[in-house]
């Protein structure tokens, strides 16, 4: 018996193999939007590289994070490298979460049996708000300052004990040295422990149940003689080889942005990071980092502080329901032209409410600010009765796909 | 417009240290000059830095031996013209010499540290403010800013391009022409948006490695997936 046969016998990892690569059977029309998933695995794993190794440098405590932080930039061989992968990546995971999510809405990939993998992957994508949100507020800038206290001020309005919550959450009455130790801690264990559990929780629930596709159509229900099914392929090697080279243009795209504009224009690394935290400088109009800034946008239309964040609680949460919500039995958007449409205008007005968060609250904002709320919660409303009634065209026996 | 509101409420106040916060409205328009970006500029602007900025204005993260790793300038030079007079140490951060608490103390507050100033501020901020100085008697230094009302910082460049009104009037004309001295304060203004990244040095120059070598994995991985999917019908 050879050393192979000797580990196999005893080893879960050949059948893990087959279960997961070998023999999964995916549809073969997966068109450009079914790249972010593995990108986002990619990016994981990125950002944990880049994130050990600037740890490695970092120091929690009020004197030192800030001059840590640029010691990585100046001091430190190829810290720059690490800094900017780790600040664009964090950006660029959500251009990923916006995508994956967006195609999942388009193609009804929430629907029926994959509930589970919907909500396992909209808590991934709340989890990882958080991840981002103590991510920085660690380099104590000003804008990690102002950030902090805004935000952790939300748990204020918890009712009861509210306080006693947000001083908890500060380590104390406001944000300092003692905010950078357990935003620290929380940061690079216990919520990215929670971030890995649940991808794998995702795939495990994924696998279960099998992949959507862009038609939407249950690849099933067409098996071969095998019991294979017809319009499926292993993911591996045919997925495997496809992400390899979505990797390509993906790494392409994150160097690019590293090596050229590696502050996107002061989008990915806005330009009050650079300054230190100072607790008589308030800034003016603290905006969050982009990928946040819809909700923000919400909460500011609100003239009142907790009336603001009943309605940004509810637009965080009510995706959630969104299985339920959707009433139509077909599950591809490319047979629900009205939905479609609808789905259009939700992500259009998703980026103007992402633009419109970031501007200063001026009065001639206001109507933006609060027509986009309107819609964003319009589309969860309508949602249900425009699915139970709209025109729905019956989709194929078998995905539409062309060999190229 | 978010910078412009970040600089109607910078803190201001010589000597008495009140606070002031100025109308983000009345706040001008920032100039946008054409600037050069190599070498040879960065080195003007840092040999200006050093005679006219560095006397109050420490660029803490940066380091001497930056200028001879990243810009190419000999070590000689970096003693001559940057580390006026003796200098601290070649390899040591490029700090003032003025002490803190004496500088809060005559100015009211601490000059900032210019590192990151571009980052924060952007260049043409930068570039309009060193512009912007105008003669005002009633601040205690003599001087004030359209950019940065009641700033407490002097126009320390006043020798060279001249002394201004607040209507803009020529009050004392300065040593050099405007044009050279608006090509001098862009010079300045490279050094600074240098400093608040020496990283670019060796990102242009590993760039087109790592691209490349991107581009290239990506040519195989695709051929690779073609010769793959040929038997997907």
């Amino acid at each position: 018996m050879g050393l192979k046969e000797w580990v196999y016998k005893r080893s879960p990892l050949p059948e893990m193999w087959r279960e997961h690569m070998a023999e999964y059977y995916a549809p073969k029309n997966f068109n450009i939007f079914y790249y972010a998933g593995s990108l986002l695995l990619l990016m994981v794993a990125l950002q944990f590289l880049s994130g050990f190794l600037v740890l490695a440098h970092y120091i929690p405590s009020a004197e030192n994070a800030y001059n840590s932080v640029f010691g990585i930039m100046y001091d430190v061989k190829y810290g720059w490298l690490m800094q900017y992968m780790h600040i664009d990546g964090s950006s660029l995971i959500f251009v990923l979460l916006y995508v994956h999510m967006a195609r999942g809405m388009l193609y009804g990939s929430y629907k029926a049996p994959r509930e589970l993998v919907w909500l396992i992957g909209y808590t991934l994508y709340l989890v990882f708000m958080a991840e981002s949100f103590f991510g920085y507020v660690l380099p104590y800038s000003n804008l990690s300052y102002w950030a902090g206290t805004v935000i952790t001020s939300l748990l204020k309005s918890i009712p009861f004990i509210g306080g006693w919550v947000t001083t908890i959450a500060r380590g104390g009455p406001g944000i300092s040295g003692d905010t950078l130790g357990r935003f620290m801690a929380l940061h690079v264990t216990l919520v990215f422990i929670l971030i890995l559990g649940l991808i794998a929780v995702h795939i495990l629930y994924l696998h279960k149940v099998g992949s959507n596709n862009p038609d939407g159509i249950d690849i099933k229900e067409n098996k071969d003689s095998d019991g294979h099914p017809l319009d499926g392929i292993p993911f591996h090697p045919y997925y495997s080889v496809k992400d390899l080279s979505g990797f390509g243009v993906w790494l392409f795209i994150f160097s690019a942005i590293i090596f050229y504009a590696p502050t996107f224009h002061h989008i990915f690394l806005e330009r009050t990071m650079s300054t230190p935290a100072n607790a008589l400088k308030s800034l003016p109009d603290v905006t969050p980092p982009w990928y946040l800034s819809p909700f923000y946008a919400m909460l500011r239309s609100i003239p009142n502080k907790t009336g603001g964040i009943l309605v940004m609680v509810f637009a965080v949460l009510v995706p959630f329901i969104l299985p339920w919500l959707d009433r139509n039995p077909v599950r591809s958007t490319r047979y629900r032209p009205v939905t479609r449409i609808m789905l259009i205008i939700f992500f259009i007005n998703f980026f103007v409410l992402a633009w419109v968060g970031e501007q200063p609250p001026l009065p001639k904002f206001f109507l933006t600010e609060r027509l986009g709320t309107a819609i964003y919660v319009g589309f969860f409303l309508l949602l249900p009765i425009v699915t139970m009634f709209e025109p729905t065209r019956k989709p194929p026996a078998r995905v539409r796909y062309r060999a190229h | 417009m978010k910078k412009l509101l970040v600089i109607g409420t910078l803190v201001a106040g010589l000597g008495m240290g009140s606070l002031v916060a100025a109308e983000a409205a009345t706040a001008p328009v920032l100039m946008k000059p054409k600037y050069t970006y190599d070498a040879k500029t960065i080195i003007a602007g840092a040999k200006l830095f050093a005679m006219h900025c560095m006397v109050c204005h420490s660029v803490q993260f940066m380091r001497y031996e930056f200028l001879t790793q990243d810009l190419g300038m000999s070590k000689a030079d970096v003693h001559k013209y940057i580390m006026l007079p003796t200098g601290a140490g070649y390899k040591a951060n490029m700090i003032s010499a003025m002490p803190v608490n004496m500088a809060s103390k005559w100015f009211g507050r601490p000059p900032p540290d210019l590192s990151q100033m571009e980052r924060y501020k952007s260049q043409d901020w930068i570039y309009t403010y060193l512009l912007s100085f105008y003669q005002d008697s009633k601040r205690p230094s003599g001087w004030n800013n359209h950019v940065f009302p009641n700033v407490a910082m002097p126009d320390v460049l006043a020798p060279i391009g001249g002394t201004w009104s607040k209507d803009g009037k020529l009050l004392k004309a300065g040593d050099e022409s405007q044009q050279k001295f608006r090509k001098q304060v862009t010079d300045i203004v490279a050094f600074l948006r240098f400093v608040s990244d020496p990283s670019v040095v060796q990102r242009h120059e590993f760039g087109p490695w790592v691209l490349g070598l991107f581009a290239l994995f990506t040519i195989f991985a695709y051929l690779l997936k073609k010769a793959y999917w040929k038997d997907v019908k």
